[in-house]
């Protein structure tokens, strides 16, 4: 089965083929260009180098968040439409997940997170289940990182935790302060998001005959719009 | 020929399928106007995840009405601005993926010349010609040589139109959008309150309502302190009979200087019935050809896009896979 996998929820820009034996082609960029402007492009050039027709393609997977409002659904709008115009299933994956596949194989608990501003983070605990897929521990969420670490805390106990992510610079400091030794920071190679992560993790889900239906795709922003949820707050009162 | 329209400026996902530029096959059109209402204007942030939600079912719907399938398809034409860029990235991602998939030509659409050929679903355009656009973000007098050919004479230096019309309204208190309230309440009311008419320098064909938005707020803001009682009604139709005049007078100016063959008008406003009746008036005076499309073709819709899009299909001008939702692209770029 050959996968067309894609992530642009947040800065990075990443695109992947691939099927259950082998990565085809992977192309990642940390440039913070356009991802509108790039992102199709960039699918042309790595199925043209993997010598694959869009018709070839047997499943399309996508970064459906959290992340960049506009750049997640960038890649649902793109992903959903090739999938439908394709005829093909498409499934939506935590581009948190995403970056925490970079840490398969750990064996304490592994902490992805992308800066979601004023002292929160987008961020989920997850665990590795032998060296082949990573699982959630507790749900994506969006949270203060202050509480989150203290949650975290009482999740593992003493375990070691991997933080991961292009934001980790913006809070390595209060993490370390917070957790001391018990927060390992893994080399900055493993903080970007890889299509081919998406992509693996998408095969398991289609081998289940798990594919949503192209219509049926929506990004998961982990929080209501600012307008709606101003007004429900008005609402309450 | 068929061409896919696509449209997701603000709040409509819609898609179309346009038969030779002329007939329209399919328009689905997903208004997103009741979500907005509570919130008393378009919200950028709701109407660019609506948008992703039912991209790909609008489309689906209007190859289904028109009982078309991808070979039949010779172009995909999107808008790509101006428009609210989030909302504006959904459909430009959406024809762009669709165009890679199935090896279709993609075309990107400015949305006013979509809405300046919503004319041409109605009747053949004539050149010259000159086109009033009006709507809730524009208000211009174009003119146009030919097909593809666009000249902005004039536009406005504040508010659009439609913008004066919602502002007004909700000082009024009606629900939004205000636009057809106070067309409607204008309908009730006599306009007999003395509002200003914009008409800035003698050959100027550029426009400015927030002088006239201004006039109507003191004047509810004098009254309420002298304990006088204003009859919304009659404001509304002074307000409209304002904005309807200064309208007519630069279009009517300019269909004469450029010896226009018609006279088209396009946009939200277009819907307004005042503006309607009294160019319909004037123009038959005048002995000037009229077009004003229905009421579906003149708010936000894809088959004008289709249509737009058929002229560049025919000049041959084609998007690549890097077109970017472009909000404030110009109509001349």
């Amino acid at each position: 089965m050959r996968v067309l996998a894609i992530d642009t929820s947040n800065l990075v820009l990443s695109v992947a083929v691939m099927d259950e034996t082998r990565v085809l082609g992977e192309w990642t960029s940390n440039q913070n260009k356009n991802h509108s402007i790039t992102l199709m492009d960039g699918i042309s050039m790595v199925l043209n180098q993997c010598k694959v027709e869009p018709e070839e393609l047997d499943g399309i997977a996508v970064a459906k968040g959290p992340g960049s409002y506009t750049g997640v659904r960038i890649g649902v709008a793109t992903a959903k439409s090739m999938a439908w115009a394709l005829q093909v299933p498409v499934v939506g994956l935590s581009s948190l997940q995403a970056v925490a596949m970079n840490a398969l194989g750990y064996s304490g608990g592994i902490v992805p997170l992308f800066d979601a501003r004023r002292g929160q983070v987008y961020t989920g605990l997850y665990r590795s289940e032998q060296v082949v897929t990573v699982k959630n521990e507790l749900p994506d969420r969006i949270m203060l990182l202050t509480d989150w670490l203290m949650e975290v805390k009482e999740a593992v106990g003493d375990e070691s935790l991997l933080f991961m992510g292009e934001d980790l610079h913006i809070h390595q400091a209060v993490i370390q302060e917070t957790l001391g030794n018990q927060a390992i920071f893994p080399a900055p190679t493993l903080y970007h998001p890889r299509a081919a992560q998406i992509g693996w993790l998408a095969l398991q889900e289609f081998k289940q005959g798990k594919g949503t239906d192209a219509h049926e795709l929506v990004p998961d922003y982990l929080q209501v719009a600012e307008a709606e949820a101003k007004w429900l707050a008005k609402q309450e009162k | 020929m068929y061409i896919l329209g696509i449209e997701t400026s603000c709040d409509e996902t819609s898609a179309a399928i346009i038969q030779d530029g002329t007939k329209i096959l399919s328009n689905v059109i997903a208004s997103q106007a009741e979500i907005h209402k509570r919130f008393g204007g378009v919200v950028p942030e709701v109407a660019s995840r609506c948008h992703v939600e039912s991209i790909t079912l609008t489309i689906e719907e209007a190859l289904q009405e028109a009982d078309k399938t991808w070979d039949d398809i010779s172009a995909i034409a999107v808008t790509y601005g101006p428009g609210l860029v989030g909302a504006l990235l959904v459909g430009v991602a959406a024809a762009k993926a669709i165009s890679f998939a199935k090896g279709i030509p993609l075309i990107g659409v400015h949305h006013i010349a979509g809405h300046i050929y919503a004319n041409r679903l109605v009747e053949e355009m004539e050149f010259p010609l000159i086109s009033l656009v009006v709507s809730g973000g524009h208000t211009e007098l174009v003119y146009m040589k030919e097909h593809g050919h666009f000249e902005i004479l004039g536009e406005t230096r504040d508010d659009a139109a439609g913008e004066a019309y919602d502002k007004v309204a909700r000082s009024l208190s009606l629900p939004y959008p205000g636009g057809p309230h106070i067309d409607r309440l204008a309908h009730e009311g006599e306009a007999q309150i003395k509002l200003p008419r914009s008409w800035l320098e003698p050959d100027s064909y550029d426009f400015s309502f927030s002088g006239l938005k201004s006039a109507v707020l003191n004047t509810l803001h004098n009254a309420t302190q002298r304990g006088e009682e204003i009859k919304p009604a009659d404001l509304a139709a002074s307000f409209q009979e304002s904005v309807v005049e200064v309208l007519i007078e630069k279009t009517i100016r300019a269909a004469k200087q450029y010896k226009a063959k018609q006279v088209l008008v396009a946009g939200g406003v277009a819907a307004n019935k005042g503006l309607r009746t009294a160019l319909e008036i004037r123009c038959e005076k005048e002995g000037i050809k009229l077009i004003v499309p229905p009421l579906i073709l003149c708010t936000d819709n894809a088959a004008m896009i289709g249509a737009a899009g058929t002229i560049l299909y025919e000049k041959g001008i084609f998007a690549s896979l890097d077109l970017n939702g472009m909000p404030g692209l110009l109509l001349t770029e």
